[in-house]
């Protein structure tokens, strides 16, 4: 048995946090926040020359063949820097679904997600929000070669640099997810005016868009082209993320607590302060566990992960919005104000906690499927 | 990543679930069914240990000479897990297995080792921790029972309190001052005192639950040979810092938090609530749910740990860790059963009406007192604060 990360992934974090430090500060992000579409293209070619976008993607396809362990240890450093979010829906969440697409759409696909030269995004939610198939109430109908999709989408990360959706339909008594290019006729994007500004939500309108037979995704060879199953990758990516934000806005605190002097002495020998720290340390290094023992259990046992990303889910959730709660509150007044950095965790905390199901969501799966479905793989 | 057991550990795992399926004495099964210092409850808890170590089942980590195996770290871990899973009594020597024991391996001389550890195996002498004092809880190091050397002996004056097992225990490994001149943390010693020395007076304290579990101890003119002292005259306190960190883990042990855990889900199944299962009301299932992650992520951590132990990167502050979660994780698990039991809730093993023997009350109450001994939470945030995060000192 060995619960830990081998060189080749603790060398995957230490990169990613020398280059996410260099090339994504606070000053990067609040850039970033105020530009159109929320998106940087040298930024995305250095994420680009690291190989990043094709973590995931199967090396026969130009990837680098990783798993969703090494995929959440990146988003975990993603989420520490405040980084834009388009990673996770791209080259995590489409590039696990496009891997079980048919030959000719995934050779003439993955290669260039893989590469950064194409960006992907989910379109899972409706207006209902409702996290499973009564949720999804856009129609594919059949027609000569193809399908004719028709629907709403909701909070879609990153509509408009997308060059792809991938996005549930019902069709008959299933619901095959389809991939859709954007520039197909009958898509109409609108965006979601949020509070988070490290990462940009749309709305998208299907109207009578068509589909070639080759763009519905069956659930049958992967458990990740399906509605539950991105779901559960959305979640274990929120996680990561989660996790990372957290860290950081506790570094931060940290950091600032032996600098500020209050009378006459750092803020940080005060014990209330001291508690709240070592508080928040706990509650991250008791998250982190299990944040990796879900990619682990999705990288082995996929059809036995859902319990495991619930768990990490709804702790990461916990976690993170009640540190960054504290870290404010650590920081008085100057953390309470825009011209501070630390408002940019504060409300991905936010975002990140309602995404892919809230806790309350994930604790009720985790006793229906792990207490009464005995369906958790516990180690 | 690989959490699987490779064939000898599965292999292991069966042979001991066998083992522990014939052996594991049913009233001692779920902890005490009777008084705390009860002593046909102590003989029978002595001779469930000397079973077990002679099955091969205990300290499997120590070296061969002193009566251990010198098995690695996991073997030692899937014994444990099944010991949970058989829902067996804890180890009544655990005080001389997880503190001393491991303290003296490190410390101890050849002489110490080969006098002591063996009979801490097999239960043929229990220890005892004298460490707080009235005047020195949080603060260990202000102590001041007293210990002068005249000729080849120790002299030893002063009192120790919240003493666990005194009442029965043949030894205790206690702090004492050697130097009253000195720093405090460079004047105390780590004796180790036979409880039969004349000059010993223990006397009981009833802990909340209504058991004496604790006790006072009074040392008057107490004689101990210098051959018991361990480590170094006066460097005390580094000794007895290793031993914290054992207890901080055994306090905190992740596999005991399963095990109450585990209880608590066949309660929650069980009783009722509203006029349904209480696993079936929504607010019942947000605490379980939360509570489930918890104790995952602390036997996760608990993994993480022994993989860090296996290459040698132990975190400094993980013991703290352990310990402030898995305490204050198991009075939360008992806080909800509470909840569950309704009124039912405060009674004792000795009503007829009592569910679950009135384990949950005595539990909950028992709990709290683990939150306090071995360093209070606070203490802990205070380790973490300042040794884990290098917050200024006050």
């Amino acid at each position: 048995m060995d619960f830990s990360l081998t060189e080749e992934q603790e060398l995957l974090r230490r990169t990613a946090r020398e280059f996410l430090a260099a090339e994504c500060p606070p000053a990067f992000v609040r850039r970033l926040a105020s530009e159109e579409d929320g998106f940087s293209s040298s930024f995305h070619r250095g994420i680009s020359a690291l190989g990043w976008p094709g973590l995931v993607v199967p090396e026969a396809y130009g990837g680098q063949g990783l798993g969703f362990l090494e995929a959440a240890l990146l988003l975990e450093e993603f989420g520490r820097a405040a980084a834009p979010g388009y990673f996770a829906p791209s080259y995590v969440l489409a590039a696990a679904a496009l891997r079980s697409a048919s030959p000719r759409l995934a050779r003439s696909w993955l290669p260039r997600l893989a590469t950064g030269e194409a960006i992907g995004t989910v379109a899972l939610f409706e207006e209902s929000e409702l996290l499973d198939a009564r949720g999804v109430t856009g129609r594919a109908r059949r027609t000569r070669g193809g399908f004719v999709l028709r629907g709403k989408k909701l909070f879609v990360p990153y509509a408009r640099v997308a060059d792809f959706f991938l996005a549930p339909f019902r069709l008959g008594s299933g619901i095959p997810l389809f991939f859709v290019p954007k520039e197909t006729p009958g898509i109409r994007i609108e965006e979601l005016s949020s509070y988070d500004l490290t990462r940009r939500l749309y709305e998208v309108h299907f109207h009578d868009v068509r589909v070639p037979e080759e763009h519905a995704l069956f659930p049958k060879a992967s458990p990740w082209s399906t509605f539950d199953g991105l779901l559960l990758l959305g979640a274990l990516a929120v996680s990561a993320d989660s996790l990372g934000g957290a860290e950081s806005m506790l570094e931060r605190s940290v950091e600032y607590s032996k600098v500020r002097q209050q009378f006459g002495r750092p803020i940080g020998s005060f014990q209330a302060l001291k508690h709240m720290a070592a508080e928040m340390w706990v509650e991250i290094e008791f998250s982190r566990p299990l944040v990796w023992y879900a990619a682990h259990l999705c990288d082995t046992q996929p059809r036995r992960a859902s319990v495991a990303v619930s768990m990490a889910k709804a702790r990461t959730s916990e976690v993170f919005s009640s540190v960054a709660d504290r870290a404010v509150q650590m920081h008085g007044g100057i953390g309470f104000t825009w011209e501070h950095d630390l408002h940019f965790w504060y409300k991905r905390a936010m975002a990140n906690r309602a995404a892919y199901g809230d806790p309350a969501f994930h604790r009720e799966r985790v006793v229906s499927e792990g207490l009464e479905g005995r369906r958790h793989a516990s180690p | 990543m690989d959490l699987r057991d490779s064939p000898e550990e599965r292999a292991l795992r069966k042979k001991v679930r066998a083992w522990l399926r014939r052996n594991v004495p049913r009233e001692l099964r779920d902890g005490p069914g009777a008084e705390y210092g009860d002593p046909a409850r102590i003989e029978a808890a002595k001779r469930w240990q000397r079973k077990l170590y002679e099955a091969g089942y205990v300290a499997m980590g120590w070296p061969r000479e002193y009566g251990g195996q010198g098995a690695d770290l996991r073997t030692q871990t899937i014994v444990n897990e099944e010991l949970v899973r058989a829902r067996a009594p804890s180890l009544i020597g655990m005080m001389g297995i997880q503190m001393v024991g491991p303290t003296l391996i490190q410390w101890g001389t050849e002489e110490q080792k080969r006098r002591f550890l063996p009979p801490i195996l097999t239960a043929e002498e229990i220890w005892c921790q004298g460490y707080s004092e009235p005047g020195a809880g949080s603060d260990l190091a202000s102590l001041q029972t007293r210990a002068e050397l005249v000729g080849d002996e120790f002299v030893v004056n002063g009192q120790k309190i919240w003493t666990s097992n005194a009442q029965f225990a043949d030894w205790m490994f206690c702090l004492v001052r050697t130097d009253p001149e000195a720093p405090k943390h460079r004047g105390i010693s780590y004796l180790l005192v036979d409880m039969k020395s004349p000059g010993i007076t223990v006397r009981p304290l009833v802990q909340m639950t209504g058991d004496a579990g604790f006790n006072e101890v009074f040392f008057e003119d107490v004689r101990v040979p210098r051959k018991n002292l361990v480590g170094e005259l006066h460097d005390g306190w580094r000794v007895a810092n290793s031993t914290l960190l054992h207890e901080r883990n055994m306090l905190g042990s992740a596999t005991r938090t399963r095990q109450l855990f585990d209880r608590l889900c066949r309660l929650a199944r069980t009783r009722e609530r509203n006029g349904r299962k209480a696993i079936e009301d929504p607010f019942v299932r947000q605490r379980l749910g939360d509570l489930f992650a918890r104790v995952e992520a602390l036997r996760l951590d608990s993994y993480r740990q022994l993989s860090e132990a296996v290459r040698g990167s132990t975190r400094p502050t993980a013991a703290s860790m352990t310990k402030l979660v898995g305490t204050e994780l198991n009075h939360e698990i008992c806080a909800l059963a509470l909840e569950l039991l309704g009124s039912y809730a405060p009674l004792t093993r000795r009503s007829r009406r009592a569910i679950d023997r009135g384990i949950w009350a005595w539990e909950f109450q028992f709990t709290l007192g683990m939150i306090i001994g071995g360093g209070t939470s606070q203490i802990q945030k205070n380790i973490l604060a300042e040794r884990g995060l290098g917050m200024p000192r006050g």
